[in-house]
């Protein structure tokens, strides 16, 4: 499936103010006696037109298999439905072996075929492959964690430009490093976490961040962490069907994390953010790290309203302090952590370095039995009801 | 060139810091508005702060910049449009020649006079709305109130800043005497008819940000092509902010009929005054109103006035580098309609003097196609009926329809049965007082709406509908 991503004018919407057809540089917007429309053309998706329209009736991107042309848009008295968001359009094709297996190493702890959470959206999955990748152009590339620490973390935006890539909070796209291998073999994909909500790391735009770690002699995260803005990269996905937001707004998530493994649920505390603060759900993210220098987004992430997200960090390696790790922490807020296992709303996921399920699956039995719950009982249960994700690697 | 710099007292992008007489003159106006502002501006308000659009700058990607503004701190400055470069006169016995970037010194008293009417207009709706704060149906609506009032002062200020940078003493005091009118004062009133009506509840305020706006708009585009450099580039800028007013009157009144709809469905009934929403006839009523008070802004179908500022190359007509003619119209006809025994007949008259009535029928097809978008929303509930415009010669009080009596389907009357069947086409007494009752206390809760509005289809700047737009202090 080759779905293009047009921007187009909601004539319902629309006053016909002419502000938009002033603000663009590129003489994009034209207009007859009915209609405002976006010669797919000539628009190059800067948004300048955006903020100065009224109405709002301009911040429409279809995705779409062939874009309209000028003429159907002066016909059209409504927008048309065809595809606007997630939801497959067609049964989409099995993703390709290498990137089957490494989903499933990654999610070997809760096994296969995991449902996911009752309430999360429909994902697109598949839409491009090694083969057939997506070209993306690097929009940024910021080192964010501390200089001087060992850890180099980078946020890294990939902009999709005309070409849609739809996903969902959860999911991971797969990275295709250039060249071959010593055998001379073209590399297997790398896969990344997306760390942006739905609607784009910034809303409306068609671009997502990822956050990577630089792995030493490592090719695909070097790779990444070298990629200077306007870089082109051949991507493939985006991948996932099950580790993916809840949508609900009375779902409580418990996220755990170490390193990059946060980039998913960054995605995640973002939508909540921007479209659903008052929701009844809570968030609540154990964090991990060696020091606060090396834990990415931490300054974002202190800055982010209480009343949004419960956060709690475990520092291993700050001088003159005990070593924490986040099972400890999960172990200190035993009391809170069982009233929210005791909901059917409730959603456990866990990202980061292999290993680290283990910690954190000792301490929920811990606070079970204090608490007069049976964690092998609720654990499976919880899984097959789609609300228990594991994803390490 | 245009970047603002709010560090300034009056933000400006006019190098103001270099004229530093001006200066000193805006600077002592500067306190008089704001006094102004807290007489007459929004009741109650100086420190709440407003989710705001303000520009810093007057390139496409400045001048939208949206963010949380405490009313006491906002500050109004002097925008105009980026120049255009080598900008002529285009139309009038001037055509051809560069564009003025000073007052012709024969042309003065009128374009005094036509900056003067323009900037009066301002002041004077936020004067109207004054009390609309108590009553708003939302916050959403709260917000974009105050942002047509803040913008209305900006437009004042960038009227005041022609007056006092190429008017001199004159300028000057035209400036303070736009202070000293009031709105349906009875010994200083505003300048315009239309601009003494009291606004006193959120229908007829849409309907006058929807319609009289509008005539702003129209107004501001023809002085856009002024000959007068300045002041084009001032109305451009304007024009920019203005298209924010007409959205808030066409989606205002597009929710309240949403919600008659909705009400007329789930009832089944046309009655829908006793569920405490507004009915389409009163909308109607209402629509039939500002229409007619607001063609009469336009002045006499023929004009020799008109005439005069556009030969003068002070004052165009809409879009006119647009238009495929030698715009000088010497020697062209324009139909008008007139008055001719008891019906009417279409008559040629010279294009100069028909210019009003060109600038006023431009406006009436665009009020026109909005009220169709109107009738689109009833339709879509499968309701028939439909809003209509009424005829041009409908209750008007200026140009030469105003000596007969006309029925909303343009057939001529007696003033007799005009009297006595007022009220089938204009708000009545009662209907005011209907629609002022539903005008209870402010509805102040983010996301809430009063009954007999529709909440709107989505928020300012993609903002959720439930934003706190408004915080009170
Ligand atoms: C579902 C999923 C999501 C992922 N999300 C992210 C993410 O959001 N951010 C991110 O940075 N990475 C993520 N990864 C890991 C990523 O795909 C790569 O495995 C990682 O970047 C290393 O690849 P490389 O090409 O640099 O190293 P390679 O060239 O594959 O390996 C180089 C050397 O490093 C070792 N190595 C490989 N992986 C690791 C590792 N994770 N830690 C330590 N040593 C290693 C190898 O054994 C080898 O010795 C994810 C993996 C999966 C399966
Ligand atoms: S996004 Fe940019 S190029 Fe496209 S229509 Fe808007 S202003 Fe023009
Ligand atoms: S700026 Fe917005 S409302 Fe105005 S014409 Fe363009 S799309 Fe329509």
């Amino acid at each position: 499936m080759e779905l293009k991503r047009q921007h187009l004018i909601d004539p319902v919407v629309c006053i016909r103010c002419n502000t938009c057809e002033e603000a663009c540089p590129v003489d994009a917007i034209t207009h007859d006696g009915t209609n405002y429309v976006v010669s797919y053309d000539k628009c190059t998706g800067c948004r300048t037109c955006v903020s100065p329209c009224p109405t709002g009736a301009i911040d429409n991107w279809l995705l779409v298999d062939q874009p309209w042309s000028i003429d159907d848009q002066f016909g059209w008295e409504e927008l048309p439905l065809g595809q606007t968001g997630p939801g497959p359009a067609e049964p989409a094709p099995l993703p390709p072996g290498e990137v089957s297996d490494l989903l499933a190493a990654a999610t070997a702890t809760t096994g296969p075929s995991v449902p996911p959470p009752a309430s999360a959206a429909k994902p697109y999955f598949n839409l491009y492959s090694r083969d057939t990748p997506v070209t993306a152009r690097v929009a940024g590339n910021m080192r964010i964690t501390g200089e001087g620490t060992d850890s180099d973390i980078h946020h890294v935006v990939l902009d999709f430009s005309h070409n849609a890539f739809p996903f969902l909070e959860g999911q991971s796209i797969g990275i295709v490093p250039p060249g071959t291998d010593a055998k001379g073999r073209a590399h297997n994909i790398r896969l990344y976490s997306i760390a942006s909500p739905r609607e784009g790391e910034r809303s409306g735009c068609n671009n997502l961040a990822l956050t990577v770690k630089r792995v030493a002699g490592g090719v695909g995260s070097n790779y990444v962490c070298d990629l200077k803005k306007g870089d082109e990269v051949r991507v493939a996905g985006p991948f996932g069907q099950a580790f993916l937001m809840p949508d609900a707004p009375n779902a409580n998530i418990i996220m755990i994390c170490t390193g990059t493994g946060s980039a998913p649920f960054r995605a995640f505390t973002e939508r909540r953010r921007r479209n659903a603060q008052d929701a009844s759900g809570k968030l609540m993210l154990f964090f991990g790290a060696r020091t606060p220098e090396e834990l990415p987004y931490f300054g974002p992430l202190m800055k982010l309203p209480k009343s949004l997200i419960d956060v709690n960090l475990a520092f291993s390696r700050v001088p003159d302090r005990p070593k924490q790790y986040v099972q400890d922490k999960i172990r200190e807020r035993s009391d809170d952590l069982a009233a929210l296992l005791a909901s059917a709303d409730t959603h456990v996921f866990i990202c980061g370095l292999k290993g680290m399920e283990q910690g954190c699956d000792e301490a929920f039995a811990d606070i079970c039995r204090l608490h007069g719950l049976d964690w092998a009982d609720l654990r499976p249960r919880m899984r097959e009801e789609g609300r228990y994700h594991v994803e390490t690697y | 060139m245009s970047s603002i710099n709010y560090a300034e007292k009056i933000p400006n992008n006019v190098n103001l810091s270099e004229d530093r007489k001006l200066q000193r003159a805006l600077e002592s106006w500067q306190p008089h508005y704001i006094d102004w502002w807290k007489e007459m501006g929004p009741e109650g308000t100086s420190t709440s702060e407003i989710y705001l659009r303000t520009a810093i700058s007057a390139e496409p990607d400045g001048w939208a910049q949206f963010g949380h503004v405490k009313m006491e701190d906002y500050r109004w400055g002097i925008f105009l449009a980026p120049p255009e470069k080598d900008r002529k006169v285009n139309f009038g016995a001037h055509k051809g020649e560069d564009a003025w970037q000073e007052v012709p010194g024969e042309y003065r008293s009128m374009l005094r006079r036509l900056i003067t009417v323009q900037g009066d207009t301002e002041p004077a709706s936020v004067e109207q709305q004054r009390l609309l704060g108590k009553c708003c149906p939302s916050l959403y609506d709260l917000r974009n109130l105050f942002q047509v009032n803040v913008e209305e002062g900006r437009h004042l200020w960038a009227m005041v800043y022609l007056l006092h940078a190429h008017f001199g003493k004159d300028g000057r005091e035209e400036a303070e005497e736009m202070l000293a009118r009031r709105s349906g004062d009875a010994d200083k009133p505003r300048i315009l008819g239309a601009f003494n009506e009291k606004t006193a509840d959120w229908l007829a305020f849409f309907m006058f940000t929807f319609i009289t706006d509008r005539d702003g708009k129209y107004q501001l585009c023809a002085l856009a092509e002024s000959g007068f450099d300045p002041l084009s580039r001032s109305c451009r800028f304007m024009l920019t902010e203005e298209a924010h007013h007409m959205f808030v009157g066409e989606s205002g009144v597009g929710r309240i009929i949403e919600r008659a709809c909705q009400v007329m469905k789930e009832n089944r009934t046309e009655d829908v005054r006793k569920f405490g929403v507004i009915d389409l006839p009163t909308i109607q009523r209402y629509l039939n109103f500002h229409y007619s008070v607001t063609s009469d802004l336009y002045g006499a179908e023929v004009s020799t006035n008109a005439a005069t500022s556009y030969n003068m190359g002070l004052k165009g007509r809409y879009e006119e580098t647009k238009i495929g003619d030698d715009h000088q119209l010497e020697h062209t006809t324009y139909s008008v309609l007139h008055p001719v025994n008891g019906g009417f007949q279409a008559v040629e008259v010279p294009a100069l003097n028909a210019l009003n009535e060109r600038l006023r029928l431009d406006w009436a097809e665009d009020v026109a196609k909005g009220v169709e978008r109107w009738n689109k929303i009833i339709a879509k509930h499968g309701i028939d009926f439909k809003l209509t415009l009424p005829h041009l010669a409908f209750n008007r009080a200026i140009g030469h329809f105003s000596d007969i009596a006309v029925d909303p389907s343009g057939k001529v009357i007696s003033t007799e049965e005009f009297a006595r069947r007022r009220d089938e086409w204009l708000p009545s007494e009662s209907d005011l007082a209907y629609v002022l009752s539903l005008m209870g206390g402010a509805v102040t809760q983010p996301g809430k709406f009063a009954n007999w509005i529709a909440p709107p289809a989505r928020g300012i700047n993609n903002q959720p509908v439930d934003f706190d737009y408004v915080r009170f202090a």
